[in-house]
Formats: C-alpha cells, structure tokens, sequence
C-alpha cells in the first residue's frame, strides 16, 4: 500500500519553502479566533512579539503575512507590526546576565557554559488592533 | 486621525499546536502505538538508514511509516520495495514541516490497531521541524558525517528537542575531518540526556544498536 496524503493548504510557489508560512497559518487562526470572539469585522493590524534567536525571518514573515493575510475578508490590507525582543542568557555559574546573539553559548564573563536563554525565543502574538 | 481599538491577545503562536500534540501522545499511548519523529538534513541518508533499520525490527515489530515530503512518492515507493513495509507519502504542500494535526491526518490512513511502531520521516531541515511538536513519543535526528561535527552548534534547537542523535555516514570519517568526539560533546552540550548511536547505513554498522534502541523504547512505551 503506498497511499497518499496531500495537504492542500496552499498553492504558493517553492520560493516559499519556509516555515514562515506555517507561522503565519497559526497566527491567521489564532486572530479570527480572536477577532470572532469581540465581533471584530475587520482587523487592521496585528503586533507580534519575535525573539531575537526565534528563528523567524522577520522579513520572510512579512511577505507571507501578506500573501495570505489578503485571502481573507477579515485581514485584508492589515498590517504585520513585528517588535523584536532581545535575547537574553543567563550564566547560572556566575548569576550574570548576558546577550546571547554576540556571546553565545558561553558566558563571557566567567566562560561557563551552564546557561540558559532567559527570553528571545518568543513568537507570540501580542495584540491585534482595529480602527474605528 | 482614527480611533485605534486594540486586544490584547498575548498567545504564542506554537500553544495550539504543543496542545494538539500532547492530546495525540496520549490517544498512543492509550492505544499502545509508538510514534517516532526522524528528523535531518535532505542528503543525511535517512530513507537508506530507514530500509537497514525496518529490515532488522519488521519480524520483531508490527510497523508502519510515514513519508513527508513537499512533493513526490519516491520515498514511500522505495520503502516499501526494499522492506515490504507499508509505507505512506504525506505531501506538506509546500510546508517545511508537520505539524501535530498533519501527523493525525496521516495516522489515520494507517491501521493503527494492527501496529506497534509508527516511524514518521519528517521534511529534511533541521530548523522548522524542530519548532512543531508532532505529537511523537521520542524525536530523532539523523546527521551525517559530509555535514560536520559542528551541527549541534548552528542548530541548537534541533539537537534539544531530540533525544536520539544518529550519526550517520561513519565510513567515511577520516575524508571530511569529522571529529566524533567534539560532535558527542557538543550534541551533550544542548542535551546532555541526548543518546548518540554512530552508524554506516549503507554497509550496516551500527544499525543493530539503533534496532536494539527502538525495541526497547517501543517496550517501555507499551508496558510503563
């Protein structure tokens, strides 16, 4: 048996391999939600809160955004506003914080590598705004 | 200027999903199937680690596999001709990884009261399919010597969120300067519980450690 199971989520073109896309699926989802909840007939923007080393494009983000944003009533026109959030480690040898995209994995201060990133991973989705 | 209305919504865009997931891992292990999330790079030889792989558990274990690709069968086709081993193809569209509901939808075109194992080979990337949690019982990933020792370093992600890392290609080693033991240390480094299981898919080395590996996990999935 080899059957086949084809997800027909999109028809973009295979420059779009990334998983921008995916994200921006889950943020449409989550905003109708959202908009459905407080009778909100149409959204004109929507703040998203990206960490740093979320691995998110921010630029790719953009471009998919309004792809698929404009296929919906709800979100036609509406704007991505993106704020980035810094990363932050913490080194838990010497109780420092520091920033993780110049230093990395070890804590430049005392050259542990017991630390864990404290935020800069984020990819939520703030809030959503409507003009009246 | 207009009045801007704003609600607050302050949800990560992954909780829908990490939820969908969790529900699924838990219909498994009711059911008593093992769902095993095999990850790597295009290129890193996971359908030939696959067929090794399904050659020495399939008298062993009733199980099945799930091929996600962007486009094409030619996954599936070849599992099924090198093992006998049902095989499906899921197409992303376009995708660059699955997400827990896709995983669901494939899992129901395969007889899950009749299997054990559920080996789903996930879209070659190590970035996107780390961030969705599939709803699998374990994460894998495949990386093959051509691809460096220094992999867990540029993709930390991928390497916390498996707990099984297979290096792949050990034959030839001494042609890339690979350096297996920097590779162990930093794989520990994102996940010191991470096991590592050197193999060669292509002459076999190695593959009954990796069978032994998932025999006993499918066992303890089933019986704790």
């Amino acid at each position: 048996m080899t059957a086949l199971c084809h997800f027909e989520r999109n028809e973009v073109e295979s420059r779009n391999l990334m998983h921008e896309l995916g994200i921006v699926f889950y943020i449409i989802k989550d905003v109708k939600e959202a908009a459905e909840a407080n009778g909100v007939k149409h959204v004109d923007a929507v703040v998203m809160d990206i960490g740093e080393v979320s691995t998110i494009v921010p630029e790719y983000l953009q471009d998919m955004w309004r792809w698929a944003a404009d296929r919906e009533e709800l979100l036609k026109g509406a704007e991505l506003k993106i704020n980035i959030i810094p990363a932050v480690t913490w080194c838990d040898h010497c109780k420092c914080e520091y920033p993780t995209v110049e230093y990395g994995k070890t804590c430049p201060n005392c050259g542990s590598g017991e630390t864990w990133l404290l935020r800069g991973n984020e990819v939520e989705i703030k809030q959503i705004e409507i003009k009246s | 200027m207009d009045e801007v209305k704003v609600i607050e919504i302050k949800k990560s865009v992954f909780e829908d999903n990490d939820k969908d997931a969790a529900k699924l891992r838990a219909e498994l292990k009711h059911r008593g199937v093992y769902l095993l999330n095999l990850m790597s790079s295009p290129g890193s030889g996971k359908t030939t680690t696959l067929i090794q792989l399904l050659n020495q558990i399939k008298t062993k274990l009733r199980v099945a596999v799930m091929e996600a690709d962007i486009d094409s069968d030619v996954d599936a086709v070849k599992i099924k001709e090198q093992t006998g081993v049902d095989s499906i193809q899921l197409h992303t569209g376009g995708m660059c990884h699955l997400d827990a509901e896709m995983t669901r939808q494939g899992l129901d075109n395969v007889k899950l009261q009749n299997l054990d194992l559920v080996i789903l080979e996930n879209v070659g990337n190590l970035v996107c399919p780390a961030e969705f949690d599939t709803g699998a019982c374990r994460n894998a990933m495949i990386l093959s010597v051509p691809e460096g020792h220094d992999k867990p370093l540029k993709y930390p992600l991928m390497f916390s969120v498996c707990d099984l890392v297979v290096i792949n290609k050990i034959d030839v080693m001494p042609y890339f300067d690979f350096d297996i033991e920097k590779c162990r240390e930093y794989v520990k480094m994102r996940n010191p519980k991470a096991e590592i299981i050197p193999i060669c898919a292509k002459t076999g080395e190695g593959v009954d450690k990796l069978a032994e590996w998932i025999l006993k996990e499918v066992n303890n999935w089933k019986t704790t």
